[in-house]
């Protein structure tokens, strides 16, 4: 039981000196990008490799060892961030940095790194553009321009060992927040952190805090806000599964600043894993007596129970999250009453996102003026972004607050992939809005994305590049707003509907400019009238869209064009027969078996039946399908 | 004991482990449809009777989240994701191939031997790897093509036949 | 005192729960769809947006108001927003508006014509669901609804029942019953309240004027109508008069003149009621035996303890209620002395009330498949009947009812309207119990609007304790404060609908108490104006005493004028099988509605289970769980093949099933 500061730095020493003790150490990427790519067999393989070799140890065994008795650790880590390198592989204390890693390629790394020291050459990280190498993450360009505050540990520690945890700073944040501080020295500190909430709408998280301390009542509550649905994003899910102590202690934060004794983490339901860490963590806290009664032997208390979300995009909204928490139907309430007044069965309460709540211990321990020293404006500190889409790398990305978009995409990102370019971005998932070439030079941070229509939201950031259209783009977030509207509000309810159905009749070339200007008028009704927050930004996509690419609409309208080419109703493919030799590769491939032909002869498309996916095209070795 | 019996003697220990907490409800509905696969109507109705709500909220909750389904899904839940990532990396090609390999379509997501159930989910957090398959929840393939997805399937019909044998083999 | 400025108008804030209130108050009628100030707030259908200075566009019903508020509410955003909203709803909305039950009095079709929305540029609804016709009293039609929730809110907050709720999401979202199932399959007791707040064409009351007006043109037919306390001070409401005006004389003149033969007045069987009541109450105080007795007039009520309090059954008067009453007296009494055969005489009651229809259509209101009531009209299908006639109901001269069943005491009258069942007792009480000469007439205790109300009178020097109570989630709380010993009365007067049957679910709409308040008071008035006021002076009651019931309790008015209930499933549906054979040869079911659930069905369950598996009996038993055997009252009931025990618990389960499959077994 850890019921005291020396206690607590009793086991982070002890253990910082285990974990000296070992000789190297094999961080494996489990993430879940990294586990579909095989990295837990490769784990296998290290554990069986280095068995063989009589290598092998653990931290319990180190823990125990009298003297320095050495040999190698082999570690699950959290999300790096790379995951379309991965399976990722780090060795400490070696800094070697390994990307693409198969399992036959662990006898080598035990040969060549850890027995010899020297670097596997080829597994490296290879610059596309000048081929260098780089030992280590800091020379590659995905990792040189990141600040990392909430993904800090991310990578670098065993996301199921509490002790791994504690030996980084673990949990003392907390300790000295309940022993040297008032809960309004905490709230100060946060508030004066300019730490704002992550996961969309930004509000200044010491402002909520305060809020909810000031309403007076026997019983309040934190949730953890981890239902992250927007599609694109997966910041949340990085930090629960990679650092899930760290979300512990932040709850633990906003329950001793507002007075509340116990938690809910909301976790939707898509992310199994991240579940499982978390819950592993709140047990082992629980073991070590830093959840419960008494913590650090004072009058504070707290506990942390989880709910697993259901699959609802709209239970990311608090008061509907409240509503799921509470066993019921995730429909928005309007507010106020605020959460802070009236939440949780009535009573005050803070909802965090875990983006947020990963950034407390970091004030807590470093002071707010550390924090404020990042960012810019009235955006501190740094923010995670998950970059996918057409860029080169792919993966999550912490930065200062007010970077451009031009560094993460083509600095970061490596811009988009050879032979094509550059178009827009969508930022902030369905509740954010479509950004082109003119916004490169934005800072991203809450307020200059506000002004152009976009908004940070909880970050995800799709890269798209010529070959997209973007009124299907449009019609792509329509159509998910109007599947995951709750469907309380008239706005959103019928609103996206009806929206869906103008954007389906524009890409299906059926358009009119009366259906264009009903689209606009319908989306700022939408944006006036929706009752709660994604409702009212459920139009953005649109708005943006038509803002700074009304030109592809005006195309699907007036000349019946796609100008990406991506719109199905108006492509058509046929065969050429001069060119077609009749193989029945195409015809295999269809998926909707739209080709016939006899073989050896000229194949043909039925139109009807096709559904323009391209993949006949792909396959063709001839080039006999053209497409129009 | 029949395999119904045994479900239904799990039905009442999991309320039993929520103190019949209307609150729990949807936690509930979860550990059901695990063992269930599917919500049946007067498992609900039992449902509702032991935590003392109406039948009808109990079905109103049921519907209103994508995870629960009223009726039978398949043994192998075969997600693909259509996040944004997904979406513009080509993600309606996978459904498409799996439709085709599986005779599935739109309005029917569900083998007639409930072997399969295809959905696409709005993002499984794995923009990195798009698009991505992910498959009963433990499995994920990333940056998948529709060749790569008939190798999955493929791959997932071989251990239905061996599991299946081995069901099989036992009996004997 | 605090202002806020509305369209720059100054206004005094004065303990107003929302912005809206406020703005009302001002004298603009901001439209709304979703809200009522007697359910929680909904904040859904966004119509009662308005613009407010450094907050923007919020919805008024949500927003509390502070002083110094300025707010705009006919901006040209709000108005934008309104109209898009209507178009919305409309483009959602089944419009064949010009044939619908609801074409005058339809609040979509009110405020599209008030906002001027003319033209809806969004496609047509194509796809159209079927029509909900199941219950005896509702109609329920998913492609009218608007989704405002009104009807879900006033099921579970107002009644507390739930019957309906929402079902699916986003576009797909619908209200419904349980799994989707008719309304005549659920727990729902036909109260219509749902109806009352329903703004569209969703929810209307099923119609019966086809089988009154066919049965009106059938020379072979003698059609009498009798006619309820609470629908003379609401009819007038359709036609320009005084709300709560009561135009009793009118619409006796209109029923006469669109063919009625007789026109008769329930309140005489309310009469009657209140004399077999009392003395059947009195009995019980006396031996102090089922008590607290429950009222039984209201067939929701009755129909809720059914579903949900079969053990409290017993305490229900056994008395059938005034409408049923009255049946039997017709039927019986009334068609031998006028020579008409039963099947040959029509009764038209004229109810404020949808559940009266579900009540005459019981099993236990009917002798050898002829009805007691033939037909039941709500106050609304009268009113339309008046204007399809043509007649000019302004201008008619009121007339009296028919003899002999037309003569009525105020007692009788304040039947219509809650605790005046309470309180007529009373008076039947004190002229029972007093002795000769003057008896208390007004009991003020049990008067007044409040969902439950207390009161302890002393009648006949028996100090009485009672409670009337109105709404089912105000009856339920009252009947938990029973059981839990916390509360304890001689007798419970239990009306469903909010302030009693002047609210009824078969009334014209209105959308707040107001209404029920001014007909109900209208009652009282009527009632002190009566020529005498307890049931016992009602000189055609004692009339039927002498020819055809004898006294009050005899054999004979047991026999035609009480009945029983019985429990009642809430739901109907499917089985959960838990052992199922084909070689099996015995069916074994086990209850686990909530009766047997609370007293441990799971338990038995379990054993039978067991034992069900077990090497003696596998394969030749079919074991199921099953949703009430209707026997409630009685402890867990299991059903072997075809015999129904209960009364079974833990430590008999395993011998009841041994005994009961081994003798079918063999």
């Amino acid at each position: 039981m850890l019921k005291t500061t020396e206690a607590l730095k009793k086991v982070q020493t002890g253990v910082q000196k285990a974990i000296g003790k070992q000789k190297a150490r094999v961080l494996l990427c489990a993430g879940t990008g990294c586990v579909a790519n095989g990295s837990l067999k490769i784990y296998d393989e290290f554990v069986r490799v280095l068995k063989e070799k009589k290598l092998y140890t653990t931290v319990d065994v180190l823990l125990q060892a009298e003297g320095s008795d050495s040999g190698i650790v082999v570690s699950h880590s959290g999300c790096h961030g790379f995951c379309q390198r991965g399976p990722l592989v780090r060795i400490e204390p070696l800094d070697i940095f390994y990307t693409n890693v198969k399992p036959g390629d662990v006898a080598e790394i035990v040969e060549t790194t850890l027995i010899k020291g020297e670097p596997v050459e080829h597994l490296l990280y290879h610059d596309p553009a000048t081929g260098k190498a780089s030992r280590n993450e800091e020379g590659v360009p995905f990792y040189k321009k990141q600040m990392r505050v909430s993904l800090q540990n991310c990578g670098k520690i065993n996301p199921e060992d509490i002790r791994e945890y504690i030996a980084h700073d673990g949990y003392q944040a907390i300790a000295k927040a309940v022993l040297e501080m008032t809960p309004e020295e905490v709230i100060k500190t946060v508030l004066d952190s300019g730490l704002r909430g992550r996961g969309g709408g930004g509000f200044p998280t010491g402002r909520k805090w305060q809020f909810a301390r000031d309403n007076k009542s026997d019983k309040k509550y934190v949730v953890c806000n981890g239902d992250e649905g927007d599609p694109g994003a997966f910041m949340d899910r990085s930090v629960l599964e990679g650092d899930p102590h760290r979300v512990v202690e932040g709850m633990m934060l906003a329950g001793y600043a507002i007075g509340a004794d116990e938690g809910y983490a909301y976790v939707r339901a898509e992310y199994p894993l991240a579940v499982s860490r978390l819950r592993k963590a709140i047990e082992d806290a629980r073991k070590e007596g830093l959840l419960g009664k008494n913590i650090f032997g004072t009058n504070f208390s707290f506990d942390i129970n989880i709910k697993e979300g259901a699959g609802a995009f709209v239970c990311g909204e608090e008061t509907a999250l409240l509503a799921s928490v509470e066993g019921r139907r995730g429909m928005p309430n309007p507010r106020p009453p605020y959460p802070a007044v009236k939440g949780l069965w009535g009573q005050p309460t803070v909802i965090n996102n875990v983006e947020t709540l990963a950034n407390l211990s970091p004030i807590l321990l470093n002071g707010p003026e550390w924090f404020r020293s990042y960012g810019m404006g009235n955006s501190s500190g740094t923010k995670t972004f998950a970059l996918a889409g057409h860029v080169v790398n792919t993966g999550l990305v912490e930065i200062p607050m007010g970077r451009t978009l031009r560094e993460i995409v083509f600095e970061i990102g490596g811009g988009v992939r050879e032979g094509h370019q550059f178009k827009a971005v969508q930022i902030g998932g369905p509740s954010g809005g479509c950004l082109c070439e003119q916004h490169l030079d934005l800072p991203m941070e809450y307020d200059s994305l506000k002004s152009v229509g976009a908004m940070v939201g909880s970050g995800g950031m799709v890269v798209m590049d010529e070959t997209t259209c973007m009124v299907r783009i449009a019609r792509f977030f329509m159509e998910f707003a109007q599947n995951e509207s709750c469907g309380k509000c008239v706005p959103c309810r019928e609103g996206t509907k009806q929206m869906l159905g103008l954007l389906t009749k524009i890409t299906e070339g059926q358009g009119t400019m009366e259906d264009l200007a009903l689209l606009e008028e319908l989306a700022l009704s939408v944006r006036d009238g929706a009752l709660c927050g994604l409702g009212k930004t459920a139009p953005n996509p649109v708005l943006t869209t038509l803002k700074y690419f009304k030109h592809e609409y005006l195309a699907h309208i007036q000349q019946k064009r796609c100008p990406a080419g991506e719109c199905p109703a108006l492509k058509s493919y046929t065969i050429d027969p001069e060119k077609c030799k009749g193989c029945g590769l195409c015809l295999r491939n269809c998926p909707v078996n739209a080709i016939s032909g006899e073989k050896g002869k000229p194949h043909a498309i039925d139109g009807d039946k096709c559904i323009k996916c391209d993949t006949c095209i792909q396959k063709c070795r001839f080039g006999a399908i053209n497409k129009n | 004991m029949s395999p119904e019996s045994r479900k239904f003697s799990k039905v009442d220990a999991i309320i039993r482990n929520h103190d019949s907490k209307p609150s729990h409800l949807v936690a509930i509905l979860q550990e059901i449809q695990a063992e269930y696969r599917y919500l049946p109507e007067e498992v609900l109705t039992y449902v509702a009777t032991a935590l003392g709500i109406p039948a009808a909220t109990v079905y109103g909750v049921s519907t209103f989240y994508t995870q629960f389904s009223m009726n039978p899904k398949g043994k192998y839940i075969i997600k693909v994701c259509n996040g944004t990532a997904c979406h513009v990396k080509g993600s309606e090609k996978i459904k498409y191939l799996v439709q085709k390999e599986l005779g599935l379509n739109d309005k029917k997501n569900t083998t007639d031997d409930l072997q399969f159930t295809l959905e696409t989910v709005s993002c499984i957090g794995a923009c990195g790897l798009a698009p991505a398959v992910m498959v009963n929840d433990n499995e994920v393939h990333g940056q998948m093509t529709p060749e790569a997805m008939e190798i999955v399937l493929k791959d997932i019909k071989s251990r239905k036949d061996t599991t299946e044998a081995a069901a099989a083999g036992k009996e004997n | 005192m605090a202002k806020i400025l509305v369209d720059n108008k100054e206004v005094e804030l004065n303990g107003e729960r929302n912005l809206l209130e406020v703005i009302r108050k001002a004298g603009i009628n901001l439209p709304t769809f979703c809200y009522h100030s007697e359910l929680s707030i909904y904040g859904a259908c966004r119509m009662c947006t308005v613009e407010v200075e450094k907050m923007g566009l919020v919805a008024a019903c949500s927003t509390p108001p502070t002083d110094g508020m300025v707010v705009y509410t006919n901006t040209d955003r709000t108005r934008r927003l309104r109209r898009m909203v209507i178009e919305l709803l409309l483009a959602d909305h089944h419009r064949d508006c010009t044939t619908c039950d609801k074409n005058g009095s339809c609040k979509l079709q009110e405020l599209a014509y008030q906002l001027g929305v003319r033209k809806v540029r969004f496609p047509e609804k194509t796809e159209l669901k079927p029509i909900d016709t199941s219950s005896t009293g509702l109609v329920r039609d998913p492609n009218k609804c608007i989704l405002c929730g009104d009807c879900v809110r006033m099921c579970s907050e107002v009644q507390g029942i739930g019957v309906l709720t929402f079902a699916n999401r986003g576009s797909k979202t619908e209200v419904t019953p349980a799994f989707s199932k008719p309304m005549a399959e659920v727990d729902c007791v036909s109260c219509g309240q749902c109806v009352s707040v329903c703004p569209t064409g969703a929810l209307t009351v099923k119609s019966e004027k086809e089988a009154v007006r066919k049965a009106l043109d059938d020379q072979t037919k003698t059609v009498v109508v009798q006619i309820a306390p609470a629908v003379r001070v609401a009819v007038g409401d359709a036609f320009g008069e005084k709300h709560g005006e009561a135009v009793t004389g009118k619409i006796v003149t209109a029923l006469r003149r669109m063919g009625f033969n007789k026109v008769f007045d329930t309140v005489i069987t309310a009469d009657l009621t209140a004399i077999e009541e009392t003395t059947e109450f009195i009995d019980r105080v006396q031996n102090n035996r089922n008590l607290p007795q429950f009222t039984s007039c209201c067939p929701g009520w009755v129909k809720y303890c059914e579903q949900f309090h079969p053990d409290l059954l017993d305490n229900l008067s056994t008395c059938k209620s005034p409408q049923q009453m009255f049946g039997a007296v017709a039927k019986r009494f009334y068609a031998k002395e006028i020579g008409v055969e039963p099947q040959d005489l029509f009764l038209v009651s004229v109810m404020p009330c949808t559940a009266k229809k579900f009540e005459a259509q019981r099993p236990e209101f009917s002798i050898d498949g002829v009805r007691d009531v033939d037909a039941v009209l709500s106050t609304v299908e009268l009113i339309q009947m008046i204007q399809e006639s043509g007649l000019v109901f302004e201008e008619l001269e009121g007339e009296a009812f028919d003899a002999p069943l037309g003569l009525a005491s105020g007692a009788g009258v304040i039947f219509g309207v809650t605790g005046g069942v309470a309180e007529a007792a009373l008076r039947t009480a004190a002229g029972i119990l007093g002795g000769d000469g003057p008896h208390q007439i007004d009991f003020r205790e049990v008067r007044g609007f409040e969902g439950i109300k207390e009161a302890v009178v002393t009648v006949g020097g028996i100090e009485l304790k009672l409670a009337v109570v109105s709404g089912l989630a105000n009856t339920e709380r009252l009947i938990q404060a029973v059981k839990d010993g916390k509360a304890n009365y001689h007798l419970i007067e239990v009306m469903t609908c909010p302030g009693g049957c002047v609210g009824g679910g078969g009334q014209p709409v209105s959308t707040d108490g107001k209404a029920r308040i001014s007909r109900g008071k209208s009652l009282y008035a009527v009632d002190k104006e009566m020529p005498f006021r307890t049931p016992l002076e009602n000189l055609a009651v004692n009339q039927m005493y002498d020819k055809w019931l004898e006294k009050p309790g005899s054999h004979i008015s047991h026999e035609s004028l009480h009945t029983t209930y019985g429990p009642k499933r809430r739901i109907n549906g499917a089985e959960i099988q838990i052992e199922n054979s084909p070689q099996a040869v015995v069916d074994v079911a086990v209850c686990v509605g909530t009766g047997c659930y609370l007293r441990g069905a799971y338990e038995v369950l379990d054993q039978f289970t067991d034992l069900a598996d077990s090497d003696k009996y596998a394969g030749l038993v079919n074991l199921k769980a099953t949703f009430c055997l209707e026997n409630c009252d009685k402890g867990v009931s299991v059903k072997v093949g075809d015999k129904l025990i209960t009364g079974v618990n833990k430590d008999t389960a395993a011998a009841t099933f041994r005994r009961e499959v081994d003798a079918l077994l063999k």
